[in-house]
C-alpha cells in the first residue's frame, strides 16, 4: 500500500487580513442580519404610513432637521479616522492604530451626544400613536448600534493601548472598521426615512 | 481502510488530543467549547424539549378525545397549546437541526473545529436558558397563552394583561440570538475551513443544506425579532405598533411574523432534506444522483420560501391579484422539492440498497412528507384555503410535513450518526419497532385530522359540543399518541442502553459511508483530525486515491486550524483557535438577566447591559501575551500578509 | 330543529360558493391521490431494483443518461400538474368572487369576545334590524356580510355556505354568500380569540324569502310591553339590576351596548353564541351562572332568589 502523500502547510502565515480572515466573515454575517433588520424596520415604517391619512398625523411636526443633519455629517466625517485606522491596521502600524482609534472614539462621543438631541427634537413621543412609535423605533434601532459600536471600539482601543497586543489583533481592528462603515452607511437610508419621508412623501 | 494517521497510542497523537481537549470537571464543563460537546448538548437538550412538547401534546389529545366535560379549563389549555407550539418550533425543531450542524459540519468538511467556537458555546447557553425561562414561567402559571404566533390585538396588554405574552416575546429573543449566532458560525465554517480539495462541488449535500438554512436564518429571524420587540414595546412602554386605537395595525404583525414564519418551516425542512440526501447516498452505495440539481433545489427553495408568507393570511380579505401571486409561489415551490424527490428515487433505483434502520425512516419520510406536501398544495389554493384555514386540516398538514419532512429524517440521522457520536450502534431490532410504532402512531393521530377539518372542526379550541360528531375521530387521534409515546420511549431506552449490548461497538465507519466524518474514530477525538485528510471527490472515502494527501505542518501544542479559500479550498493561512473559556457561559447568564428583567421594566435594558458589557470584555480581553499564536508586540517585521498578498510560500502538494 | 342536526361541514355545500370550493377540493384530492400513488410506486420500484442489485451483486440498474431523462420527464410532468392546479385555483377564486348580485341582503357582523353582533342594514335607519349570534338568509338571494371586530381578531366561518373571513379591528371587509338549500347550519369562530374561542359559534337559518322577510320584520319591532304581573316584575328586575348596564331591549329603558341585544332573545335557536340550546330552563341557568358552560366569558353570575329568577325568566320568555 503506497504511503499517503502530505500537504505541508507549515509555510503558511498565522493569519490574514480582509476577506481571507474568519473575522471578516463573522462581521459580514452580522452586517447581513442587522441590515435585514434595518430594512424590515423601514418597510414597517412605510406600511404604517399607508394606514393613516396624514403623515405626520395632524398636529405633529416632522422631526427638526438640524440635529439629524448635523449628526449625519458627523457620522460621515467619522469614516475618515475609521478608514485611517483600518489602513494603519493592515500596515500593522500600532502607533497610528492607537491614534486613529482614539479619534474615532472622540467622534463616537460626539455622535452619541448629538443623537440624544435628535431624540429630543423628534417632535413626537413614542406613545402618541403609530407614527411616533415607528419613528422612535427606527431611531432607537440605529442608536443601539452606535452605542454598541462605540463601546466595542473603546474596548478594542483599550486592548491596543494597554495590551497585551499581538499581531492578530490588527485583524480585529480592521474588522471593527468594516463594521463601523456598516453602522454609518446604514444610517443614510434611516436618516432619509425619519427626516425626509414626512416632508417629501 | 483507516485513513487517519497512526493508531493509538502514539505520543504525538496523545499530545494533540490533550491540546484540543476540553478541561475536565465542573469548571471544564462550564468552559467547554469543543463543537462536538456543544453539538451533543444541543441534541440532548433539544430532544428533552421534544419530550416536553410531546407531553403537552399528549395532554391536549387526552383533553380533546371527549367532547364536553373537559379535563382542563380554557386558561390552562391555552397555555398548553401555546407552549406546545412554541416548544416544538423554537426549542426543538430549529435547535436540533442546528445541533446536528454544529456536530457534523466541521467533521464533514474535514475541519478541526467550528468557526467561532465560543460564540457557539454562548448560543447553547442562551438556548438552554431561554427554554428554562419558558418552562419556569409555565410552572408559575405564567406560561404564554395566546398561541405560538401571538397575534395582536389578543396579545396586547389590554386583552392579555399578565406577563405571559411578554414571556413568549422574550423567549423569541433568546432563541433567535442563539440561532443567528450558530448560523454565522456554520456559514463561516463551510466557506473558510474546508479541507483542501473540497471544492464547492464536492461539499456534501447535508453541508449545503446547513449553509442554505443558515442564510435563511439570517434573513428571516430579524423579522420575528423586530416583531416581538415591537410587541414588548407596545405592552411595556405604550407604543402603538399593533393596536388600532392609535393608528396601529393588527396586520403589520402578521406580515412581519409570517415573513419569518414561512421561511422558518423551510429552515426546519431543508436540513431534513440534507439528511435524506446523506442517508440515501450511503445506503444506496452510490453518489447522489443529480447533485447539482439537488443543491440548486435547496437554494431555490430558500429563495422562494421568502415569497410565500401571505398564504398564512388568505382569510384576511386581501386583494385577489395579490393573493394569486402567493398561490402561484406556494404551488411552485413544490417543484424544487419534487426535483429532490426524483433524484433520491433515481439514486436508489441505480444503487445497491440496504434497508438498515436509518433507511427505514427515509422510506417513512417519503410516504408522510409527500402526503403533507400535497395537502400543502391544496392549502395554497385560495378558495380551498378559506375553508380549511384555521381548522384541523391545517394541523394535519403541517404535522405531516414537519414530522415527515424533519422528524423522520432526524430519526434517520440519529440512527445513522449515533454510532459516530457515541461509538456504539443502536439496536436494529429495536429500531424497527421504534419506526413501526412511530409511523403507525403518527398516521393514526394525524390522518383523521384532515377529515375533522373538513367536518368543520376549528383549531385551538379547548373543547367541543357532543352533537358536532367529532368525537370518534378524536378518540382515534388520541389512540395514535399512545403508540407514538411507546415508540419514543423505546428509542430513549435504546439510546441509553446501547453500549450494554454485545457487539454494539461501531468502529470508525460501520455503514461504509463516504464522507469525512467517518474518516476518524467513533467518537472523534478532540480536534477531530490530527492530520486532516484532503478531499479527492464528493465522497472522499469512496473517491480518494490511495495516495490522497493528508495535511501536515499545523503547529503542535496550539489549537491550530487550516483556513482555506472560499471557492476552491486552497490552503490560505493557519489560525490559532481560542482555548476553552467560561466567558460564554457568564455572558449568557448576564444576557439572561437583561432579557428577563426587561419584560418587567425598561430600565433593565440600561442596568442589565452593564453585566453584559463586563462579561463581553472578559470574553474578548486577551489573557496572555501568547493568546493568539502570533508573536507579542512590538516585534520588527510582520507575519500576517496584507489583503492582496499571496500567502507565504505554500506547502508542497 | 332537533339538537342533533348540526351541520357545519365543508363537504356538504348548501350554496354556490361552497359548492364551487368543493369541486376544487375534489379535483385537488384526486390529483393528489394519483400523485401520491405514483411517487410511492416509483419509490417502491427503486427500492426493489436497488435491493436486488445489492443482493445479486450485478451492475446496478438504470444508466445515468436514462435516469436523467426520467427525472427530467417527471419534473416536466410535475410542472404541468402544478400549473393545472394553479389555473383551477385561480379560476375557482374568480368564479367564487363573481357570485354576487345587486340588491343583496346586507348584514353587518361585528365580532366581540365571545359573541357576534348582527345588524341587517337598510337604507332607512328605522328599518335596521339588530340581533346577535344568529343569521337568517333568504334562499337563492345574494347576501353580503360586512365584517369587522370591536376587540381582537375573530373569523366568520359557515363552511356549508362559504370560506371564512377574518374580523379584524380597524378593517371592514365584505364577504358574499348565498344559500340554495333550506336548513339550519352552524358557523363558528375560526381565529383564536381568547378564553372562549371554543364557544363562539352562531346559527344560520336558510329559509324561503317570505319567511325571511317575516323574521326580519319581527326583528325590527321593539319588545312588547309584558302582560301579567310576573312578567312585568321581570322587566323591572331587568331594568334595575345590572342586566341593563350591558344589554339592550329595544322598547324598554335597557340600553346597554357591550353585550348581545336581547330584544328577541326567546326566538333564537341557541344561547351563549351556540353554547346551549335556547330553552326556558337553559335561559334561567345561564342567568344564574353563565360561567359554568362558558368559563371566562364577560357575563358575571347572578344568583337570584327563586321568585326573582322566575319573574325574570317569565319576562324573557315573552321576548319572541
Amino acid at each position: 500500500m503506497s504511503t499517503p502523500q502530505v500537504l505541508d502547510v507549515s509555510g503558511l502565515p498565522p493569519g490574514a487580513f480582509g476577506s481571507r480572515s474568519l473575522m471578516w466573515w463573522g462581521t459580514m454575517g452580522i452586517v447581513l442580519i442587522e441590515g435585514t433588520g434595518f430594512a424590515l424596520a423601514i418597510v414597517a415604517y412605510f406600511y404604517v404610513k399607508t394606514r393613516v391619512s396624514h403623515w405626520p398625523p395632524a398636529g405633529v411636526a416632522p422631526p427638526d432637521l438640524l440635529w439629524g443633519t448635523v449628526n449625519t455629517l458627523v457620522l460621515l466625517a467619522s469614516l475618515v479616522p475609521n478608514e485611517l485606522a483600518k489602513a494603519a491596521a493592515v500596515r500593522v502600524d500600532l502607533r497610528r492604530v492607537r491614534l486613529w482609534l482614539l479619534v474615532c472614539l472622540a467622534f463616537g462621543v460626539a455622535f452619541n451626544a448629538i443623537r440624544a438631541l435628535e431624540f429630543a427634537h423628534l417632535n413626537v413621543w413614542w406613545d402618541r400613536d403609530s407614527y411616533g412609535s415607528v419613528a422612535w423605533l427606527l431611531l432607537g434601532l440605529h442608536t443601539t448600534h452606535i452605542v454598541t459600536d462605540f463601546l466595542d471600539s473603546a474596548v478594542l482601543a483599550a486592548v491596543m493601548i494597554a495590551g497585551p497586543v499581538e499581531e492578530h489583533r490588527f485583524v480585529d481592528v480592521e474588522e471593527n472598521a468594516v463594521y463601523w462603515y456598516f453602522v454609518v452607511l446604514a444610517w443614510l437610508p434611516m436618516y432619509g426615512v425619519i427626516y425626509w419621508a414626512p416632508r417629501l412623501i | 481502510m483507516n485513513l487517519h494517521v497512526a493508531s493509538a497510542p502514539d505520543p504525538k497523537r496523545l499530545a494533540f488530543e490533550r491540546t484540543w481537549a476540553d478541561p475536565p470537571g465542573w469548571r471544564g464543563r462550564c468552559a467547554a467549547i469543543d463543537h462536538k460537546t456543544i453539538g451533543r448538548r444541543y441534541l440532548v437538550t433539544a430532544f428533552a424539549f421534544f419530550l416536553l412538547g410531546g407531553a403537552l401534546a399528549a395532554v391536549m389529545r387526552v383533553q380533546l378525545a371527549r367532547p364536553g366535560h373537559p379535563l382542563l379549563g380554557p386558561d390552562l389549555y391555552n397555555q398548553v397549546f401555546t407552549t406546545h407550539g412554541t416548544t416544538m418550533m423554537f426549542l426543538f425543531a430549529v435547535p436540533v437541526m442546528q445541533g446536528l450542524g454544529i456536530y457534523f459540519v466541521p467533521l464533514m468538511v474535514g475541519a478541526r473545529s467550528i468557526a467561532f467556537p465560543r460564540l457557539v458555546a454562548y448560543s447553547y447557553w442562551m438556548f438552554l436558558f431561554g427554554g428554562l425561562f419558558l418552562y419556569t414561567s409555565l410552572l408559575l402559571n405564567a406560561g404564554p397563552d395566546v398561541g405560538w404566533f401571538s397575534y395582536p390585538p389578543l396579545a396586547e396588554s389590554l386583552y392579555a394583561p399578565s406577563k405571559r405574552a411578554d414571556v413568549w416575546a422574550q423567549l423569541i429573543t433568546f432563541t433567535e440570538v442563539a440561532s443567528l449566532a450558530v448560523a454565522v458560525a456554520l456559514v463561516t465554517t463551510v466557506f473558510k475551513l474546508r479541507t483542501p480539495g473540497m471544492t464547492l462541488n464536492r461539499i456534501p449535500a447535508f453541508v449545503w443544506a446547513q449553509v442554505v438554512t443558515s442564510f435563511m436564518v439570517m434573513f428571516a429571524m430579524p423579522a420575528v425579532m423586530l416583531a416581538s420587540t415591537a410587541l414588548i414595546l407596545d405592552r411595556l412602554v405604550g407604543t402603538h405598533f399593533f393596536d388600532v386605537e392609535q393608528a396601529g395595525d393588527a396586520l403589520l404583525w402578521q406580515h412581519l411574523f409570517w415573513f419569518f414564519g414561512h421561511p422558518e418551516v423551510y429552515i426546519i425542512f431543508i436540513p431534513g432534506s440534507g439528511l435524506v440526501s446523506t442517508i440515501v447516498t450511503t445506503f444506496s452505495r452510490r453518489h447522489l444522483f443529480g447533485y447539482l440539481a439537488v443543491v440548486l433545489s435547496l437554494v431555490s427553495t430558500a429563495f422562494m420560501g421568502f415569497g410565500l408568507w401571505v398564504h398564512h393570511m388568505f382569510a384576511t380579505g386581501l386583494p385577489q391579484l395579490g393573493e394569486s401571486f402567493f398561490t402561484a409561489a406556494s404551488i411552485m415551490i413544490a417543484i424544487p422539492t419534487g426535483i429532490q424527490i426524483f433524484c433520491w428515487i433515481a439514486t436508489m433505483w441505480s444503487g445497491r440498497v440496504s434497508v438498515k434502520a436509518p433507511m427505514l425512516w427515509i422510506l417513512g419520510f417519503f410516504a408522510i412528507f409527500v402526503a403533507g406536501g400535497l395537502t400543502g398544495v391544496m392549502l395554497a389554493a385560495v378558495p380551498l384555503n378559506t375553508q380549511l384555514h384555521d381548522t384541523f386540516f391545517v394541523v394535519a398538514h403541517f404535522h405531516y410535513v414537519l414530522i415527515g419532512g424533519a422528524v423522520f429524517p432526524l430519526f434517520a440521522g440519529f440512527y445513522y450518526w449515533y454510532p459516530k457520536i457515541t461509538g456504539y450502534l443502536l439496536s436494529e431490532r429495536r429500531g424497527r419497532w421504534v419506526f413501526g410504532l412511530l409511523f403507525t402512531g403518527f398516521n393514526l393521530t394525524f390522518f383523521p385530522m384532515h377529515v375533522l377539518g373538513l367536518h368543520g372542526m376549528p383549531r385551538r379550541i379547548y373543547t367541543y359540543l357532543p352533537e358536532m360528531g367529532w368525537g370518534p375521530l378524536n378518540v382515534l387521534a388520541t389512540g395514535g399518541v399512545l403508540l407514538m409515546a411507546c415508540g419514543v420511549l423505546l428509542f430513549v431506552f435504546d439510546a441509553l442502553a446501547a453500549r450494554a449490548s454485545v457487539g454494539a461497538e461501531a468502529g470508525d465507519d460501520p455503514w461504509g459511508a463516504g464522507t469525512l466524518e467517518w474518516a476518524t474514530s467513533s467518537p472523534p477525538p478532540p480536534g477531530n483530525f490530527p492530520s486532516p485528510l484532503t478531499a479527492g471527490g464528493r465522497e472522499p472515502l469512496w473517491d480518494n486515491p490511495p495516495d490522497q494527501p493528508v495535511v501536515v505542518g499545523l503547529r503542535p501544542g496550539v489549537r491550530d486550524v487550516l483556513v482555506t479559500h472560499v471557492l476552491d479550498a486552497e490552503p490560505d493561512h493557519r489560525q490559532k483557535f481560542p482555548d476553552p473559556s467560561p466567558w460564554p457561559l457568564l455572558t449568557a447568564i448576564a444576557t439572561t438577566g437583561l432579557f428577563v428583567g426587561s419584560i418587567f421594566t425598561p430600565w433593565a435594558v440600561v442596568w442589565g447591559s452593564i453585566p453584559v458589557f463586563i462579561t463581553m470584555v472578559g470574553w474578548f480581553w486577551p489573557r496572555s501575551a501568547s493568546d493568539g499564536g502570533t508573536r507579542p508586540w512590538p516585534v520588527a517585521g510582520r507575519t500576517l500578509p496584507a489583503p492582496g498578498e499571496l500567502p507565504a510560500a505554500g506547502g508542497a502538494i | 330543529m332537533a339538537p342533533g342536526e348540526v351541520v357545519q361541514s365543508v363537504l356538504e355545500p348548501a350554496g354556490p360558493h361552497a359548492a364551487a370550493i368543493r369541486h376544487l377540493w375534489l379535483l385537488m384530492l384526486w390529483t393528489s391521490v394519483a400523485v401520491f400513488v405514483a411517487v410511492l410506486v416509483l419509490a417502491g420500484a427503486a427500492l426493489v431494483f436497488g435491493i436486488r442489485a445489492r443482493r445479486h451483486g450485478g451492475p446496478p440498474h438504470g444508466s445515468e443518461h436514462l435516469l436523467g431523462k426520467a427525472v427530467g420527464g417527471a419534473v416536466v410532468l410535475t410542472c404541468i400538474v402544478l400549473i393545472g392546479l394553479l389555473v383551477a385555483s385561480v379560476w375557482t377564486g374568480r368564479h367564487v368572487a363573481s357570485l354576487r348580485a345587486d340588491g343583496a341582503v346586507t348584514v353587518s357582523v361585528t365580532g366581540h369576545q365571545w359573541w357576534w353582533e348582527v345588524e341587517y342594514e337598510d337604507v332607512r335607519p328605522s328599518r335596521r334590524a339588530l340581533t346577535a349570534n344568529e343569521l337568517h338568509v333568504p334562499l337563492h338571494r345574494s347576501v353580503v356580510i360586512k365584517v369587522t371586530s370591536r376587540d381582537v381578531i375573530h373569523s366568520l366561518w359557515i363552511p356549508n355556505l362559504q370560506g371564512k373571513r377574518d374580523l379584524i379591528p380597524g378593517y371592514t371587509t365584505a364577504i358574499w354568500l348565498q344559500a340554495d338549500q333550506p336548513g339550519r347550519f352552524r358557523g363558528q369562530c375560526a381565529e383564536f380569540c381568547g378564553l372562549q374561542h371554543a364557544h363562539m359559534a352562531f346559527d344560520v337559518v336558510a329559509e324561503p324569502d317570505a319567511e325571511f322577510e317575516g323574521w326580519l320584520e319581527r326583528l325590527r319591532q321593539p319588545a312588547q310591553p309584558p302582560a301579567g304581573e310576573v312578567a312585568q316584575h321581570g322587566l323591572e328586575l331587568f331594568s334595575t339590576r345590572r342586566c341593563a348596564s350591558c344589554h339592550t331591549i329595544r322598547g324598554t329603558e335597557a340600553a346597554g351596548q357591550v353585550a348581545p341585544d336581547l330584544t328577541h332573545v326567546a326566538s333564537r335557536l341557541t344561547l351563549g353564541s351556540g353554547t346551549l340550546p335556547n330553552t326556558p330552563s337553559h335561559r334561567r341557568a345561564w342567568i344564574a351562572d353563565p360561567q359554568k358552560p362558558k368559563p371566562g366569558n364577560q357575563m358575571p353570575p347572578n344568583p337570584l332568589p327563586e321568585e326573582e329568577m322566575s319573574a325574570l325568566g317569565a319576562y324573557l320568555d315573552t321576548l319572541r
